[in-house]
């Protein structure tokens, strides 16, 4: 059977600290971030097999990985995939592992976007197409722009009236703050409140600037080896469930019909990570979940999108508390992107890193009480046309 | 006959009037109020929305395009070659541009008359448009107006022909620019008006009427170009028509000085209120000038147009001085803390040509899926290269999700986006123009119009936006 489900596991994972780290360069996160997951896994430089390299702006080839680890004369790739871009690189990593290519392998995500002197992230060539050679006809459209679309959307879709709205958006990045406020590792470790939400002004309407994530420079990695010889490097590993990447057809600007209110890519990623890691009820089955909330009104949707709450019903959920820590299925425990910001590459292993820790029994104060399995979930690319993925970790081999 | 078979007209919606102006400088109002070009249109722009108005009209094929300008967008390029290929004309048509003269409409005009009259073309539009910038501070930038209009000469269903022609050069530096500056120059008033305008204009007339034996009582209509209103008065009074009614307004106080559309403009709001049978006398003028005489036909009470010169006028937004500085880059601003878009390929642009200027996508001729940009595999049934052409920049459309965009690198924070379902299939996503984020609504109907995008690496950028339905 085609499956990836406890094929692999993450031994070590590292990750520094997430904000405007005006003192230190890509090469800094990235030899810190490897560091510390080479020590909690127990291993050396040298006994890394094959490497990884997730970053969208930070670096161009493997060489932005291999020369400052001084990684020598093993295989080293750079993957690139928008927001996905993090797990895309753990994937390489768990991949060549299950394929019994190597034994160790590292997967390390890197961005950093404060050296650009730009408000917010550049914006999205959405189709990825060649910067070499444009015709210069191509929307431009900020990120938050792009999600804007989604609260359209999805108010007009449920009738639910911008106040409201608005209120409800507010409740996810509260949530997230109050997350963030108990991890030293956050860019923003403040508490926030419904009314500074509602008060900060508008990026792209509907959209306050409390509704966006930060704009940040971070780190994260990982050292996977096979299942079967995790337990000789650790006593807790946590074992690879599933991980899907989906990408759509782009579908959704090229034919009428689509209702802003929900992302194809994004339920299409969870059906196929559900089946992988034989999951039926992900609400009751999933311990804590870490999603790609860059913009209050993309987390709501996916509650609906990763089947958690019914459609149109992710207002009843906030208003229940179900995705706050001490909920039914506590949300982006860490802070989340509201609180990490987004440095693209670095994100999907940042989350990783959280469930890991969680899984473990790690989490200090926001530890989630007797955690089996977490998930991640990330979008890259547009809300019409994106790139969906969900790796989905448990602490127990099956 | 030779004549003239239809015509358009654009003017932005946009106004500034003469007090906001004065109220900026502590200066004299010339009074009324003038047209302003938005920053995504130049003369290239809008006479692609006057040439369509006029071609909509037309009953015979366009197989020629005039431009005529002051203000062409590329010092070395054609303009009406990017115009013809907006409005999707054949690859024969014959195109020319008519530039730098103040009276470039009527020397194309003359210049499309004769093309027909000898049988190398049937039907031909000339488009005069202008967006001329008058010095900060200046009486011409409270007099200029930017604006469009297009006439189409052709042989059938003629609503005015034109009987006869005269001509002169004059060689006189009274208003011109040099290459480096952007603003239009002019000597001395009095000097420019009694030694320029005055005698060409009074030349001409007399000229015209001994050629062709007329006298002032068969005349309907006089129509002349003066530079401003106050000159334009005196030029009449001279001229010796007592009667207001025998001269054509200028549109001066509504518009203003629309360079080498400010003539063709008048003499559209004469064929508007137009009878069968009336002669008029029209002279133009600039280094020189050219002098008609047209006789409407019974042609012209079939002619309806629902774009008139009254719709323009129903449509106007005001807007401020500084917002009109910005537009025009008058003030230098602070560069935009987001990355500089790069410079567009040209062979990029060439390649996808058809798309990018006459608004091509295609349609699958397996499941009927119309797709912008075109595709070769079908987005619902993925057939390959199972495609047929499909025009969108005739199609109407409605707004069906829209991004107000306030970390754009636009020249106006918030940009616009929206997302555009055509009423007979397609989506397209892009700028929406003319729209205040206070009136963009889920559902408000638009069309299409070609604007400016800006200019990089020395190449201008046009391409299509969507505005709120204009009738």
């Amino acid at each position: 059977m085609c499956n990836i489900k406890d094929k692999v596991a993450i031994i070590g994972m590292g990750c520094t600290k997430f904000g405007e780290l005006w003192d230190k360069s890509v090469d800094d996160l990235i030899i810190d971030a490897t560091f510390e997951a080479c020590e909690d896994a127990g291993v050396e430089l040298k006994d890394i097999q094959a490497a990884w390299l997730g970053t969208v702006f930070s670096g161009h080839t493997a060489l932005s990985l291999s020369s400052p680890l001084k990684l020598k004369y093993i295989p080293v790739t750079r993957v690139e995939n928008m927001c996905a871009t993090g797990t895309e690189a753990l994937r390489g990593a768990v991949y060549a592992v299950a394929s019994g290519a190597c034994e160790i392998a590292l997967a390390v995500g890197v961005e950093k976007l404060k050296d650009t002197g730009w408000t917010g992230v550049q914006p999205t060539n959405v189709l990825g197409r060649s910067t070499m050679g444009t015709s210069g006809i191509e929307v431009s459209l900020s990120p938050p722009a792009m999600f804007s679309t989604l609260a359209l959307g999805y108010f007009k879709k449920y009738k639910i009236d911008l106040e409201e709205g608005k209120i409800l958006l507010a409740k996810i990045a509260v949530k997230n703050h109050h997350n963030g406020s108990m991890n030293p590792k956050a860019h923003f470790q403040n508490e926030i409140t419904v009314e500074q939400v509602l008060r900060s002004p508008i990026v792209a309407w509907p959209l306050s600037l409390l509704d966006c994530c930060g704009v940040s420079d971070g780190a994260a990695a990982a050292i996977v080896t096979r299942a079967d010889l995790a337990k000789n490097f650790r006593e807790d590993p946590i074992y690879i469930k599933s991980i899907a990447i989906c990408v759509g057809p782009y579908l959704d600007l090229l034919t009428q019909g689509y209702d802003f209110a929900h992302v194809e890519e994004n339920v299409r990623a969870a059906e196929i990570a559900y089946r992988e890691s034989g999951i039926e009820n992900p609400l009751k089955e999933l311990s804590l979940a870490e999603v790609h909330d860059c913009f209050t009104i993309h987390e709501m949707v996916i509650y609906e999108d990763l089947g958690w709450s019914p459609r149109g019903m992710a207002k009843e959920d906030i208003e229940a508390g179900t995705f706050t820590l001490k909920g039914e299925l506590p949300v982006n425990t860490d802070g989340g992107l509201k609180c990490f910001g987004h440095p693209l590459g670095a994100s999907g292993l940042r989350m990783q890193y959280e469930i890991y820790k969680q899984l473990q029994g790690k989490a200090g104060i926001r530890q989630v009480k007797n955690p089996r399995l977490g998930l991640i979930h990330n979008l890259g690319g547009a809300v019409w046309g994106g790139i969906a993925c969900i790796c989905i970790t448990g602490n127990e081999r099956g | 006959m030779v004549g003239i078979t239809s015509y358009g007209i654009y003017v932005p919606p946009y106004r500034l009037s003469r007090n906001e102006i004065a109220r900026a400088w502590n200066i004299k109002s010339l009074g009324g109020e003038r047209s302003v070009a938005r920053y995504d249109e130049d003369s290239l722009t809008m006479a692609v929305d006057a040439a369509f108005d006029c071609i909509n009209n037309c009953t015979e094929k366009v197989d020629g395009l005039f431009f005529a300008s002051t203000t062409s967008p590329y010092r070395e390029k054609q303009t009406a070659a990017i115009i013809s290929s907006v409005l999707d004309l054949p690859r024969e048509t014959r195109t020319a541009d008519f530039t730098d003269s103040l009276r470039s409409a009527t020397i194309a005009l003359n210049s499309a008359v004769d093309a027909i009259k000898n049988g190398t073309a049937q039907n031909i539009v000339v488009v005069a448009s202008d967006c001329r910038i008058g010095a900060v501070k200046s009486q011409s930038e409270q007099l200029f107006g930017d604006g469009s209009v297009a006439l189409a000469i052709g042989k059938n269903n003629v609503i005015a022909t034109i009987e006869g022609s005269y001509s002169t050069f004059s060689e006189i530096l009274d208003s011109w620019r040099i290459e480096k500056n952007s603003f239009v120059q002019s000597w001395e008033e009095r000097f420019v008006f009694t030694e320029g305008c005055v005698r060409t204009i009074e030349l001409l007339i007399s000229k015209i009427m001994e050629r062709y034996k007329l006298n002032l009582t068969e005349l309907t209509k006089i129509i002349f170009y003066g530079p401003d209103n106050k000159s334009h008065a005196q030029l009449s009074k001279r001229l010796g028509f007592e009667l207001q009614s025998q001269i054509q307004e200028t549109k001066f106080e509504l518009f203003g000085n629309m360079g080498t559309a400010a003539l063709p403009l008048m003499l559209v709001a004469f064929l508007e209120e137009a009878h069968p049978n009336n002669r008029i006398l029209v002279a133009n003028y600039g280094d020189g000038g050219d002098a008609l005489i047209l006789k409407t036909t019974e042609q012209i009470n079939r002619f309806q147009k629902k774009r008139n010169i009254n719709s323009f006028l129903m449509r106007k937004k005001y807007i401020s001085y500084e917002r009109y500085l910005t537009w025009r880059e008058l003030v230098p601003l602070e560069e935009p803390r987001r990355p500089e878009s790069k410079p567009p390929s040209v062979s990029c642009i060439w390649r996808d040509r058809k798309s990018i200027f006459a608004l091509y996508g295609n349609r699958c001729k397996q499941c009927g899926t119309i797709h912008y940009p075109p595709q070769r595999i079908c987005v619902t049934c993925q057939s390959k290269d199972k495609f047929e052409d499909y025009k969108l920049s005739d199609k109407k459309g409605k707004i069906s999700n829209y991004a107000i965009d306030y970390l754009t690198s636009e020249r106006e924070v918030p940009a616009i986006i929206g997302v555009v379902d055509f009423e007979e299939g397609g989506r397209i996503m892009c700028e929406i123009t003319e729209c205040e984020p206070s009136e963009i609504k889920v559902d408000m109907p638009v069309e299409m119009c070609f604007r400016k995008l800006g200019d990089k690496g020395g190449i201008y950028n046009y391409f299509w936006k969507a505005r709120p339905l204009f009738l």
